[in-house]
């Protein structure tokens, strides 16, 4: 079973239809979304529209803390980031902000927890940034797979002897085995807010019988996604974003 | 850490054995995590200097490593009965760091080279056995964070080794240095250190210089040797490529205060020495391949047989040019002339040997307006009935990563462009090739 996991996807369709299209020409037949999928980007309703197409025919979604601000408001967002959620408001229809509302915050499915922050207190939000945070997010998911996002840039996280959880920064498009006597917890990166200096967009394939993970980065037309920013009035520092890849 | 068989009766064609780790023993689990890692990494090598994989059983449930067997004989069994003469020690030094560089060229670091995991092969290519210290960097390394995991063969590691960095392709050129001097003298350049305290001696402690131990090691070999063993890797050989270069060419080894040491430095300097160690810490290195790319070996083919060629200057600015991107370069000028089999003889042989005196000074000419420090360059002169092959054997030989040649001059233009030099390094060589054209406009009117 060759699965891809999405996430971060933030209103970007460009990117994450290229994403898509990547993943299918690698042989994914299972697609998993690690939520965010509005918030900074132009295009809140087709992006949401087609993961829900994607989710009728099997695929797994779980909520983004993004996603849980067009219910109710998050007091923590900076100015830019809050009027991306009240386009998105403005813009989804009633059936996909009920969509939005009812994705679950955590889905466990045999050996593999998928959730969007740290398996820890899902509703928290909490960053797994630090090897420590990386362990509670592992022992709460109690999985030999863990997958999140929150967190934009990609790594990998693996078990030692001792039960301690070491980063790596893994290099794209390298098969890296993935063995199950271990627990690994793996942060997909952004589909449609990549970071690290690069424009183009980022998503992971497991593929689970083969026990093989390869983090991918995608390029896309990043200078359009930026383009709708400006056309729907957006903040200038939005679009900015997707030009300098910051 | 575990057991090895031979197998008989497989279907792949090549003899083979298999490696089963060692349960239940208290060296268990770094016995397992060696074995985990060598499983990883091996099936990801190729090339002539690592054996083939074939099969590996489930980590936790049935561990077992099928692997090719290899004919030969290791560096230990060759050492066993005592050093061997210089020329025999360079010839296997050159072998194993060939062997390393197509390593690091594949982003692996060996971390566990000594004689026993070296073994030459009947036809006197090396190859290198066990990687289950290995890092590859485009995997997780599984023994970085492992505390209790001994961090190689004790006589052999690196300084940086003992810090416990995991990273430093020049890690393994200092192992190098300790099999090369274990072979000219028959000696350990820092023992067999049984504590911690021990093992960062090497951190400042200066070896006895071989020709302490056997004065029949020529000087350049102690040169290549020292340099090897430098505490910092920035001091050291920043490539294996230029380790082996260095090792086949004595002539164009630049020799240093180290060539002719005569004993380790004085209470004073080691104490120096010792002060400084305290401070250091490594460098993190995420490529192994980027490291060893920032010290290329360039080799310029340069055609004295026709000195005031409008190309030379041509050539020259190019060459200028990518030596400017890296300050680690080596670079290899290459004069050929004819001759060898198939070619009369230009006159009689001391008429030739004249003639390579001649062309030398020519390179040397040639090369003096780029003002290079005499390490970072060499010159040859070669004869040979074709010099398109002779100068892609020539940089296949010596690991060279660019070769830098002349379009079809005016002599030349005649031809086909098929049968020009150009082309015959462009379609064969082994490396990239920068073929430099003198622009139409600079061409004088003919």
């Amino acid at each position: 079973m060759i699965i891809a996991l999405l996430s971060d996807i933030h209103a970007n369709i460009g990117a994450l239809e290229a994403c898509l299209a990547h993943a299918r020409a690698q042989g994914a037949e299972r697609f998993v979304f690690l939520g965010d999928f509005v918030g900074y980007g132009a295009d809140p309703q087709s992006v949401v529209e087609l993961v829900e197409h994607y989710c009728a025919q099997g695929a797994v979604a779980v909520k983004g803390n993004h996603d849980e601000a067009v219910e109710k408001n998050a007091s923590y967002m900076n100015r830019p980031a809050q009027a991306a959620i009240d386009w998105a408001r403005g813009t989804l229809n009633a059936p996909q902000q009920r969509f939005l509302a009812a994705l679950p915050l955590l889905v466990r499915d045999n050996d593999m927890c998928f959730v969007h922050a740290s398996a820890d207190f899902p509703q928290r939000w909490n960053y797994v940034d630090s090897a420590s945070a990386a362990r509670k997010s592992t022992d709460a998911a109690q999985t030999t797979y863990s997958f999140c996002g929150h967190m934009h840039e990609q790594q990998l996280y693996f078990q030692t002897a001792d039960r301690k959880m070491v980063p790596f920064r893994p290099i794209p498009g390298t098969w890296i085995p993935v063995r199950r006597h271990r627990r690994w917890l793996a942060i997909v990166g952004s589909v449609g807010q990549p970071s690290g200096g690069s424009t183009s967009a980022a998503y992971t394939i497991f593929d689970r019988d083969r026990e093989q993970i390869t983090f991918f980065r995608v390029p896309y037309d990043h200078l359009w996604a930026a383009a709708r920013i400006r056309e729907a009035g957006l903040p200038e520092s939005l679009a900015y974003r997707f030009e300098a890849g910051a | 850490m575990g057991d090895i068989y031979r197998v008989s009766g497989t279907p792949v064609g090549f003899p083979v054995i298999m490696k089963v780790p060692r349960l239940g023993d208290e060296q268990s689990i770094e016995g397992l995590l060696a074995f985990e890692t060598e499983v990883m990494i091996l099936p990801t090598l190729s090339g002539a200097h690592f054996p083939r994989f074939v099969r590996a059983g489930d980590v936790t449930e049935n561990p077992y490593l099928v692997l090719e067997w290899l004919d030969g004989r290791s560096v230990a069994s060759i050492l066993e009965s005592g050093p061997i003469p210089p020329p025999e020690a360079v010839r296997v030094g050159a072998g194993i760091a060939d062997a390393l560089q197509s390593l690091h060229l594949q982003d692996t670091i060996h971390f566990d080279l000594k004689p026993d995991n070296a073994i030459v092969r009947p036809d006197g290519r090396v190859c290198l056995i066990d990687f289950g210290l290995a890092h590859h960097a485009r995997y997780p390394d599984l023994l970085a964070e492992e505390r209790r995991f001994t961090a190689g063969s004790t006589p052999y590691v690196s300084p940086e080794q003992v810090l416990r960095s995991r990273s430093d392709p020049r890690s393994d050129l200092f192992a190098l240095g300790v099999v090369l001097y274990e072979m000219t003298t028959g000696k350990l350049p820092f023992g067999i250190p049984a504590s911690m305290a021990g093992l960062r001696d090497r951190l400042w402690l200066d070896p006895v210089p071989p020709r302490v131990w056997k004065a029949g090691i020529p000087p350049w070999l102690q040169e290549i040797i020292l340099r090897c063993l430098e505490p910092m890797p920035a001091n050291r050989y920043q490539s294996a490529a230029h380790v082996a270069f260095d090792l086949r060419n004595p002539s164009q080894v630049m020799l240093t205060a180290r060539a002719n040491k005569s004993r380790q430095s004085g209470l004073f300097a080691q104490a120096g020495r010792w002060w400084r160690a305290q401070s250091v810490s490594p460098v993190m290195h995420r490529l192994p391949r980027a490291l060893i790319k920032r010290a290329p070996v360039i080799l310029a083919a340069v055609d004295t047989t026709h000195p005031d060629d409008e190309r030379h200057p041509a050539l020259r600015g190019v060459i200028a040019q990518l030596l400017t991107l890296s300050a680690e370069f080596r670079l290899i000028c290459v004069s050929i002339i004819r001759g060898g089999p198939g070619v009369e003889s230009i006159s009689d042989s001391k008429g030739m040997v004249s003639a390579q005196v001649d062309h030398m000074v020519r390179l040397r000419h040639w090369v003096e307006p780029l003002q290079l420090p005499a390490q970072r360059l060499s010159l040859h002169v070669l004869e040979a009935a074709n010099p398109a092959d002779a100068l892609v054997n020539f940089a296949r030989q010596n690991h060279v990563d660019l070769i830098v040649v002349g379009a079809p001059g005016p002599e030349q233009e005649a031809l086909a462009w098929w049968r020009s030099v150009a082309s015959g390094v462009t379609a064969n060589a082994h490396c990239s090739v920068h073929v430099v054209r003198v622009p139409e406009a600079a061409r004088a009117t003919r």
